[in-house]
């Protein structure tokens, strides 16, 4: 069957499935300078909301249903409500920047090529919520980026967008861009508050809550960038045009990303609630001559699937519905020539490197189960091992201080209850039973496989 | 494993730190205090000036952590405590470039722990070690964010998409012998310091910088491109799941996940090490 027929037999055409909307010029060759951004409306959402009250634009944001894109997906209209206002102390806007879940690469390429959708979006917050200075808390490891904010935040003090009554008569606002310094901890919303703060990045006991009590116990809003990035166009174009996309509860667009054993590693942005199926069939599935092993819908925090799940609807009730969590859409795909064991080995590695040590269960528990794991994927691991690691991920999930032991707890379960007999082989093997070298990306180039499929 | 070189500890405190020399120290200062005018409150600007000093020396010395502790009114404890926090500080002298292979999982298994490897053996160094020149500083490095360009090679912190053992290897030959090296996704690199100055929020100044590698690498635009029309795909293959593999059976094959050792995170006494005793390990 020829690849055409098949697109349009499932209905899938790339044309229909997605929506390009903060993408939509990333081709341009200056697409990350104020010029293209005005030349495609940049801007012309934050004339909108100027001319609202902050409070009917609180009400409109709410309304449009945008839910958070770091990963917890909550609404974003109702963070900014809960900041309290004529309290009389100084509100803070911090977009968490801090980009670092594994698999998680959206914010990074879209601030790299459309940095000022982002300070669009945080003009209009800002406005919202009564702030009159901002965050962006960068990850230092992506200097690429940090240069074209920097570039993007001058261009806007000069256009007047920021600076001295950029919200209206005597309303100042100030964008500071701040580079972390590596710690996947700081993505956590009040440990990258007490990063920001000069501080450790451990997180904080809630309540209070950031939006009673956050950056110097003031009153502050967490966004995710792609979350703030999207306010523009909503004002822009509607919330009803954004309400045409997605589901009732997931409305919206949004960016996915494609990465591993996939014939099209990239963006795509399309409506919420595509499945990964939809995905692969436009770009052209996995490698050839591979088949799917499993795969996360949102990063590694979130409970892998297998090839069971391509017809999920990837939304926020849709991944949740099926046992695992939409978080970022990091659509990481492993095919079969992947150790399920070695992939789980080396995420646990990577939280225990990254647990903060604040508690007992997350700082210990990611610890143990790397010997454990790094046991098993040598071969001298016993059958209780596999019993015992699911006895201590039970104990990190939900009795850590913060979702990094939620999250280094994920990968254990959904491994153990989809590839049990993976472990199993691994132990009476007495090792792994696969050859990493055909894992890479050029393991088929020597095998003349390339073009088989295609 | 052997234990890193240690003086032996007399007991003694350690005496302050050298302060920084009179020219330095007025230019940094100035600077300081242009970074700290950025927030309400001063501390606040610790972790850019934790960059600065990195910017001055190519690493967070005790002079660097005494210096951010004065003008911010801060114990050299508690500058040491967050110095020591984050992983992008070095806290000894390092290479001009540091070069730093993405062994995450995808990155992994794509290729990135291959290329680690041959970078090893290619430098004669290992993890978080520095070539005899002091050019290239070998490390591991975490998810960076490109999972879409995997396997992913970091140089200075500017992107490296799609390395290959063999394209990696003529990488830091390059950077070894001197000659230009460009990323895939960001600007002709510059040195360890001169980053560290872009990452405690100087602008980078170079020409050219902002602009290079134009808006966004190629696996950015891949939606975008079959949403207008102007890709078409390659191949089509979601086959359903097959049997468990195990027809490739490679006992004792290289375990894989060895190199992620701790760090030593502060000043402490080898004889008496804290923490779990490592008899499963063993």
């Amino acid at each position: 069957m020829t690849l055409a027929a098949e697109i349009d037999q499932n209905g899938t055409s790339p044309e229909k499935l997605l929506t390009p909307v903060l993408s939509a010029f990333w081709d341009e060759p200056e697409s990350w300078t104020l010029d293209t951004y005005r030349r495609h409306d940049g801007y012309e959402g934050l004339r909108k909301a100027l001319a609202m009250s902050p409070d009917d634009l609180i009400a409109y944001v709410k309304d449009s249903g945008l839910r958070g894109r770091g990963g917890a997906g909550f609404p974003t209209g109702m963070k900014w409500q809960f900041i309290p206002q004529g309290d009389g102390k100084p509100h803070y806007l911090v977009v968490n920047a801090d980009e670092s879940e594994p698999g998680t690469c959206k914010d990074i390429p879209l601030l790299f090529a459309n940095p000022h959708s982002l300070i669009e979006g945080i003009v209009i917050a800002c406005y919202a919520i009564r702030s009159s200075h901002a965050f962006i808390y960068l990850r230092g490891e992506v200097v690429p980026v940090l240069r074209r904010l920097h570039e993007a935040v001058r261009e806007a003090y000069e256009a007047g967008y920021l600076g001295k009554d950029a919200l209206g008569p005597g309303l100042d606002l100030e964008l500071t861009v701040h580079a972390g310094a590596g710690a996947y901890i700081c993505g956590e919303e009040t440990a990258l508050l007490d990063s920001l703060e000069g501080r450790r990045g451990q997180p904080r006991l809630r309540p209070p809550f950031p939006a009673v009590a956050g950056l110097y116990a003031c009153p502050t809003v967490v966004n995710n960038v792609e979350s703030i990035a999207s306010v523009p166009a909503i004002l822009n174009r509607g919330k009803d045009w954004f309400k045409s996309m997605g589901s009732e509860k997931s409305p919206g667009f949004t960016l996915y990303s494609l990465s591993g054993h996939v014939t099209g590693p990239g963006q795509y942005e399309a409506p919420l609630g595509i499945t990964l199926r939809q995905l692969l069939d436009m770009s052209g599935g996995m490698r050839a001559g591979h088949r799917l092993k499993f795969w996360t819908p949102g990063g590694s925090s979130t409970p892998m699937f297998t090839d069971e799940h391509l017809d999920v609807p990837l939304d926020y009730e849709g991944v949740g519905a099926a046992g695992s969590m939409l978080g970022t859409k990091a659509l990481q795909c492993f095919d079969e020539t992947t150790c399920v064991v070695r992939a789980v080995t080396r995420w646990t590695e990577f939280y225990a490197h990254e647990s903060c040590g604040k508690c007992t269960p997350c700082r210990e528990g990611t610890y143990w189960l790397v010997q454990l794991l790094r046991d098993i994927e040598a071969g001298k691991g016993e059958m209780a091992d596999l019993d015992k690691l699911n006895d201590i991920a039970d104990n990190i999930n939900g009795k850590s201080f913060c979702a990094l032991g939620d999250g280094a707890a994920s990968p254990i379960f959904s491994s153990l209850k989809y590839f049990r007999e993976e472990y199993e082989q691994h132990i009476t093997g007495k090792g792994c039973p696969f050859d990493p070298a055909k894992s890479t990306v050029w393991a088929d180039d020597k095998n003349a496989h390339r073009g088989v499929n295609a | 494993m052997t234990a890193p070189k240690q003086e032996v500890s007399l007991g003694m405190p350690q005496l302050p730190a050298p302060a920084y020399p009179a020219d330095v120290r007025v230019r940094l200062e100035a600077d300081a205090k242009e970074v700290i005018a950025r927030y309400p409150d001063s501390r606040s600007a610790l972790l850019p000036l934790l960059h600065l000093v990195q910017s001055e020396e190519g690493h967070v010395s005790r002079t660097g952590m005494a210096f951010c502790a004065e003008l911010l009114g801060l114990t050299t404890a508690e500058v040491t405590a967050v110095a020591t926090f984050y992983t992008m500080y070095r806290r000894r002298p390092s290479g001009d470039y540091q070069v730093g292979v993405c062994t995450n999982t995808l990155c992994a298994v794509m290729g990135g722990d291959a290329i680690f490897d041959r970078l090893k053996d290619h430098l004669g160094v290992g993890n978080d070690e520095t070539t005899e020149d002091g050019k290239v500083t070998l490390e591991h490095i975490e998810c960076n964010a490109a999972c879409d360009f995997a396997p992913v090679v970091m140089v200075n912190w500017e992107f490296f998409d799609n390395q290959t053992p063999e394209s990696a290897t003529r990488l830091v030959d390059d950077l070894i012998a001197g000659r230009t090296v460009e990323p895939t996704r960001g600007a002709p690199l510059c040195t360890y310091k001169e980053t560290a100055r872009i990452l405690a929020g100087f602008p980078d100044e170079r020409p050219g910088a902002v602009e290079a590698t134009g808006g966004a690498g190629a696996a950015s635009l891949i939606g975008l491109k079959l949403a207008k029309g102007e890709a078409a795909p390659q191949a089509r293959v979601v086959s359903p799941r097959g049997e468990a593999p195990g027809d490739r059976p490679q006992k004792g094959a290289e375990h894989l996940s060895s190199h992620d050792a701790p760090q030593q995170t502060s000043a402490s006494d080898p004889d008496h090490p804290a923490g779990p005793a490592a008899e499963e390990g063993e």
